[in-house]
């Protein structure tokens, strides 16, 4: 019997021929991150013990990222902390201002994260680096630190549950909604504890970018990781970015999953996650039209390139209704410049919207649009838990980037057909 | 660290998630102190001053499941809840858990028979959780080896530095 794609992943970074699921690993890890708010944590536990080097400055980086730029004497204090402790590492990757960016999305975008590696990030959504055909995982600040201490972590091998997407997508209907759609069927703890693999043609066809929302919210399913199999688009996005060389890696054919779901996408509608659970979803036409006070586009789910295109499409010489604050974020500092090349910032502006830096902030509730009692958020991030993105009295539904742009035009959740 | 715990239990539901746990606002501090006080405030904002040192939150699937903010189990253990019970947890809440040194065990006990204000007898090591007042007893996934290992050399940070040192 052959081997999983997660499981060849981890057997070579644990110089083993073979594992099976559920045993424990100790594994190498290629890369790891922090940010503003794990990071604090992690650094304060190595000075504890008064750990003075790392295991490799060059396979770490830190994103001031949530609650950045500073949006207190605190934070800022703590930010300045960040910066200190990175200069003395040795640490030359210190994303913060004008090179800030979110560090799930930095990882893949910046070539930290390759086909065939193992990326544990100090953040739930690190599992966006399994797009590359990484093994990509999250975890809290302790773990982090002893990644950072001796370059290796501990694993319980996952098994692996294979969703295959068949026939070819509607108009209108993104990665976000294959994963959504996924989400709703299977529920938040749909795949705990396992690996979700995603494959088919539907994937295939998807553009890289788009690949990317459905391993971010595997973590939404309860999984330790998602992962998509690298093809020749993968690596196309890889070469010109990777920072060091790289083996992809391939599943046997006579693997052994835990599960096959397959999952025939030609008839699927855009997805709506409502609150307060990103599985509690419908279809965008059963919703009805629920008025709205926030539409927040960005994330580490949809702030990429292809994402503000989508918006922009749509917003291109239309207003934002008038009860509505649109906020765009794109993820990196990169995705902003291109942005702006593209006159994507300006449609946004002439839009009525607010075109802002990229920062995790309204996804996270932390700054820069967090909710009041009682308002409503169309979002296109990946939590709609109660108070994620502020008030716990107030309401997030997520949805793709262009439904959020349909929406803000509106005032209410609609399509882009209805514009 | 005590293997048998006593305590009263405080019963949560479904997919208590780590934003509810502790909110982000709240995240520009990892004191304890400080983040005890807004604990499971999107449950219920005056839970926080009504559980006691030495309490027992009971939980049904999926509990922690969301963020890797390790200031959910923080602010849960400076509250001084000795464990958390429920029925499956979320998996990075699992880690941050026991690398902070709260135990939590799995068990699938059957639904109404743990109420809120129940005395409940704990045994870590045996994985069996006693309804004092009932004298029912429930089954728990035994805490596995390698977390019995950190919980006994105080947490990760140290079991890792004890291994590198062996080595």
């Amino acid at each position: 019997m052959g081997m999983t794609l997660t499981e060849k992943i981890l057997a070579g970074r644990a110089d083993r021929d073979r594992v099976r699921p559920m045993e424990t690993l100790s594994v190498r890890v290629d890369q790891t991150y922090a940010d503003d708010l794990g990071g604090p944590i992690t650094f304060q536990i190595l000075e504890e013990h008064g750990v003075r080097r790392i295991f490799d400055p060059d396979r770490f980086f830190v994103s001031a990222m949530v609650n950045a730029p500073s949006k207190s004497i605190e934070v800022a204090n703590t930010i300045g902390k960040m910066r200190e402790f990175c200069e003395r590492m040795g640490v030359e990757r210190f994303y913060e201002g004008g090179n800030a960016g979110i560090h799930n999305c930095l990882a893949v975008e910046e070539g930290l994260v390759l086909p065939g590696e193992l990326l544990a990030g100090g953040n739930s959504h690190a599992c966006t680096g399994g797009g590359v055909g990484a093994f990509a995982t999250g975890m809290g600040s302790t773990d982090i630190a002893a990644i950072l201490i001796t370059g290796r972590t501990w694993l319980r091998v996952p098994e692996t549950i294979r969703y295959i997407y068949k026939g070819e997508l509607p108009r209108w209907v993104t990665g976000k909604d294959l994963i959504l759609f996924t989400i709703g069927k299977f529920g938040v703890d749909g795949a705990q504890g396992k690996a979700m693999e995603f494959a088919g043609e539907a994937i295939a066809r998807l553009p890289m970018e788009e690949r990317f929302a459905l391993p971010n919210m595997a973590v939404e399913a309860g999984a330790a990781n998602g992962i998509i199999e690298p093809d020749e688009k993968t690596l196309e996005y890889v070469r010109p970015r990777a920072r060091r060389p790289f083996t992809p890696v391939y599943g046997d054919p006579d693997a052994d999953y835990a599960a096959l779901h397959e999952l025939d996408v030609s008839g699927l509608e855009p997805v709506v996650a409502m609150p307060h659970l990103p599985s509690n979803t419908k279809f965008l036409s059963e919703v009805g039209g629920v008025a709205v006070d926030q539409v927040y586009i960005g994330s580490c789910t949809n702030g990429w390139m292809t994402d503000m295109r989508a918006a922009a499409e749509i917003l291109k010489g239309r207003k934002v209704a008038k009860r509505v604050r649109l906020i765009v974020i794109p993820s990196t500092t990169q995705i902003y410049r291109q942005c702006l090349r593209e006159g994507i910032a300006e449609i946004i502006l002439d839009a009525g919207g607010i075109f802002s830096p990229p920062t995790c902030g309204p996804c996270i509730g932390a700054h820069m649009g967090v909710l009041a009692d009682g308002m409503r958020s169309v979002s296109t991030s990946n939590r709609n838990f109660v108070g994620r993105q502020g008030s716990a009295k107030a309401e997030i539904y997520l949805v793709n980037p262009s439904v959020a742009a349909a929406t803000a035009v509106l005032g209410r959740l609609g399509s882009p057909d209805e514009l | 660290m005590a293997n048998v715990l006593t305590g009263r239990a405080w019963v949560l539901g479904e997919h208590i998630d780590t934003d509810v746990i502790i909110p982000a606002k709240y995240l520009i501090t990892f004191d304890p102190h400080r983040l005890a006080p807004y604990c499971f405030e999107g449950l219920d904002p005056s839970l926080a001053s009504k559980i006691q040192p030495g309490d027992i939150i009971v939980a049904g699937h999926n509990f922690g499941c969301g963020s890797s903010r390790e200031h959910a189990p923080i602010a849960i253990k400076a509250l001084g809840v000795s464990c958390v019970i429920a029925r499956s947890f979320g998996q990075i809440f699992y880690r941050n858990a026991f690398n902070r040194g709260l135990p939590l065990l799995e068990s699938d006990y059957p639904a109404g028979s743990i109420r809120t204000g129940s005395r409940l007898r704990v045994d870590l090591d045996g994985g069996r959780v006693e309804n004092e007042a009932t004298g029912e007893v429930f089954e728990a996934m035994p805490i596995p080896a390698f977390m019995q290992e950190l919980l006994a050399s105080g947490g990760l940070i140290p079991y890792v530095l004890q291994q590198m040192a062996r080595n």
